[in-house]
Parts: structure tokens; sequence; C-alpha cells
């Protein structure tokens, strides 16, 4: 199977970056083993193949790196791509803000929204999904918020614990994979 | 609506400041039991130790996922061969979770960028200060690669790429601090989410 890193940064075979990489040859195999086992698994257990892709595709969408979510994009159920988009332009901001816990990083705290899906959102997604993607931009934007209540908002929309556990692997699992993309690409673009 | 539940941690002292002092961490979802783990899981931990870690025992729910982030990991910051000394891979993870926000893995991390740069006063300026902390050129040049790779939307750009060249950094030197600071935007994430940090008891 093609590596999505080196396939989504343009990295040749023979190329300067190709070398670098070769020199952490378990981190390249195991980054894409990552990605095989949030979507290609050997069993998708509770959380589906298209709901693996509808959360991918609204963390994607929020960072806004345009060949990684082309990418992504490209795997979301059709039903669901304008709600999606719908959503990830509603919710799209800047990052990380959040409160730390009571005391001398107080004066750290940044404000920022506790997002919530639209209406039709939420209709055309259904309580699950919706409740995901609520996670979802809370990890992407502020996780020093989460609590114990963020979890029980999933658990109450019907994941189990197993489910929440994958669905926070792929969530952060993203998080590095689209920031290498991003990091390699413009290392290249110096080469 | 799931019978599972989340987790009331038993009493315990949240840290209020980012420390290098060793934290112990709660879940907020119940852990595998060890009795429950089969080979698979158990395998999936990579080191054997770690079945007593309620975040990996937590984390081995998926096992094939867990797998693989562990070894992603440990290639990218245990790895000796060429790149970004040991050290600077560790003070940027330490400065990502510094911006992110993860006591718990700022304090692992910022442990380790002391030992191995021995350079603690500036490793603590970061924790106390912040990723604006004045350390040296070298180090302020990394720190802000972190930051550019962490903050949304992402300002990477060629003239980090540029600052680092000049204070040394090769390119597998540059594709090491990528990985490190990459790789701790999944570590936090994890470690905010599904649980809390606690200080030691004395």
């Amino acid at each position: 199977m093609t590596d999505v890193i080196d396939s989504l940064v343009g990295i040749a075979p023979g190329s300067g970056l190709d070398a670098i990489r070769a020199q952490r040859s378990e981190a390249r195999k195991h980054a894409q083993a990552s990605y095989a086992s949030l979507f290609e698994p050997k069993d998708v257990a509770g959380v589906s193949t298209d709901e693996r892709h509808a959360i991918a595709a609204f963390v994607t969408g929020l960072h806004g790196e345009p060949k990684t979510d082309a990418f992504y994009a490209a795997r979301l159920p059709a039903a669901l791509r304008s709600a999606v988009a719908a959503e990830v332009t509603a919710a799209k901001t800047k990052g990380p803000y959040g409160h730390f816990p009571k005391g001398p990083l107080s004066v750290e705290d940044a404000p920022g929204p506790s997002w919530k899906v639209s209406d039709g959102g939420r209709t055309a997604l259904g309580p699950r999904l919706s409740a995901a993607f609520e996670h979802t931009h809370m990890l992407v934007f502020h996780p020093r918020d989460a609590s114990a209540p963020s979890l029980q908002s999933l658990l109450d929309a019907g994941w189990s614990t197993n489910d929440i556990v994958t669905i926070s692997q792929l969530v952060s699992f993203l998080s590095y994979q689209i920031r290498v993309v991003a990091g390699l690409g413009v290392l290249a673009s110096t080469l | 609506m799931s019978n599972d539940k989340t987790l009331t941690p038993p009493p315990h002292t949240e840290p209020v400041v980012f420390t290098r002092d060793m934290l112990d961490w709660l879940p907020w979802l119940e852990p595998m039991a060890e009795a429950d783990m089969t080979e698979h899981h158990i395998k999936s931990l990579v080191d054997a130790a770690r079945v007593k870690s309620p975040y990996f025992r937590l984390l081995a729910r998926d096992p094939d996922v867990l797998e693989a982030r562990t070894r992603t990991d440990k290639d990218i910051f245990y790895n000796p061969e060429a790149g970004l000394p040991r050290a600077e891979r560790e003070l940027a993870a330490a400065a990502t979770s510094r911006l992110n926000g993860c006591i718990y893995c700022a304090s692992v991390h910022a442990r380790f960028a002391a030992t191995y740069s021995k350079r603690v006063d500036d490793v603590q300026r970061l924790l106390d200060e912040g990723v604006g902390a004045r350390l040296d050129e070298r180090w302020e040049a990394i720190v802000a690669a972190s930051v550019a790779l962490t903050a949304l939307p992402m300002t990477f750009g060629k003239e980090h790429v540029e600052r680092l060249r000049a204070v040394g950094l090769d390119d597998a030197a540059i594709a090491d601090l990528i990985g490190a600071a990459s790789f701790f935007n999944w570590a936090n994430r994890l470690m905010l989410s599904l649980g809390v940090p606690a200080t030691q008891p004395k």
C-alpha cells in the first residue's frame, strides 16, 4: 500500500526526503500502520468505516491543509459531504485555547467557543456523529478544556468506552499526520 | 445510551503549574482489567511493564492503533542515528505540550530535556514562562518551529526552516523536529482528554 504521508508530501523514491525518512524507518512504517489500523482495520468494532471517514474529514477540514483535506474528503460518504462541509465552515477557529486548572496559570486562560453542531447538521449527521464532532472540535482547538463530562456526552450518544478510545486515537493521529505532511512539505520546498 | 460510565478519580491534588516533578495520571474511562487482556492486548503495549499503567491499559482497548502509536513514538524519540540530538527532540515535545497545556506530558519531556541537555534552568524557564521564554537562539528557533506547527492555523514556513538551518540543524534534524512536535500533538490530545494529572503523594 502507498505510504500516505509520502504520497501527500510528494516524496519520490530516491529523493533527499526519502533518504531522511528512511533513517526513521520504524516511525515511517508505524505511522502508516496507524493509518491502516484506523481506516482499514481488521475489525471496525463499534465505529463504522463511514463514521471514521466522516470524523476524519471534519478534522482535516478544520485544519485546512488542502492536500490532506482532499485525501480524506474524497473518502467521505457522499450523503454526508455537504453536511460536513457546512459544519467545518461554522466550526473553524484558531487554537489552541482553553483554561488551565485554577491557580497561577489562570492568567494564561484563553477563552473560546464550546462549539455545537447546527440543528441542520444534527439532522444530517445523527446523534452519534454530532456528539463525536463536538468532541472532535474540542480535541482539535482546545484540548486542555477536556473533562469527564465531555466523555459522558459521547457515552450518552451511544458510543462505548472502546469506541471513544478509537475516536480519540483517530482525531489525535490525524493531528500528527496533518502536521508531518505540512512540515515535510515546507522542508521539501526548500531543498 | 451506552452502559459504560465515566470514572470519578479518587481524591487527589491536581498540579496547577507546569513542573518537572513526577506526576500520576488518573483515567476518566475504565482501563482494561489485566485479567481480561489477551496476548494481542499485551503485545500492543510493546513494553510488558506498561501493563501497570492505566493510560496504556485504556489505550489497549484498540490494540492495533496503540502498538503502531508506540512504535512510531519510540523511533521518533529514541532512534540515536543522526538527526536532532535527543535533548532537542525532547525540547520540541516539551514546548508543544506547554503550548497545548498538557501538564502531564510537559513534566515527562521537560525532565528528559533537562537530563539530556543538562540545561535545567532553561527547561524550567520554558515551563514557568511559556513558549516565549528567553533561551538561546538555537533553542528559541526549535521552540518557535514547534509552536508554528502546533498552533492553528499552522504558520510553519520557510522562514522557520531557514532559522533552524542558521543555528546548525541539517535536513535530518529538521525532519526530526517536525516528527517530535507533530507527535506531541497526538500524545497531548490523548493525555488531556482521557484523564487528569495528579501530584504524587509525598
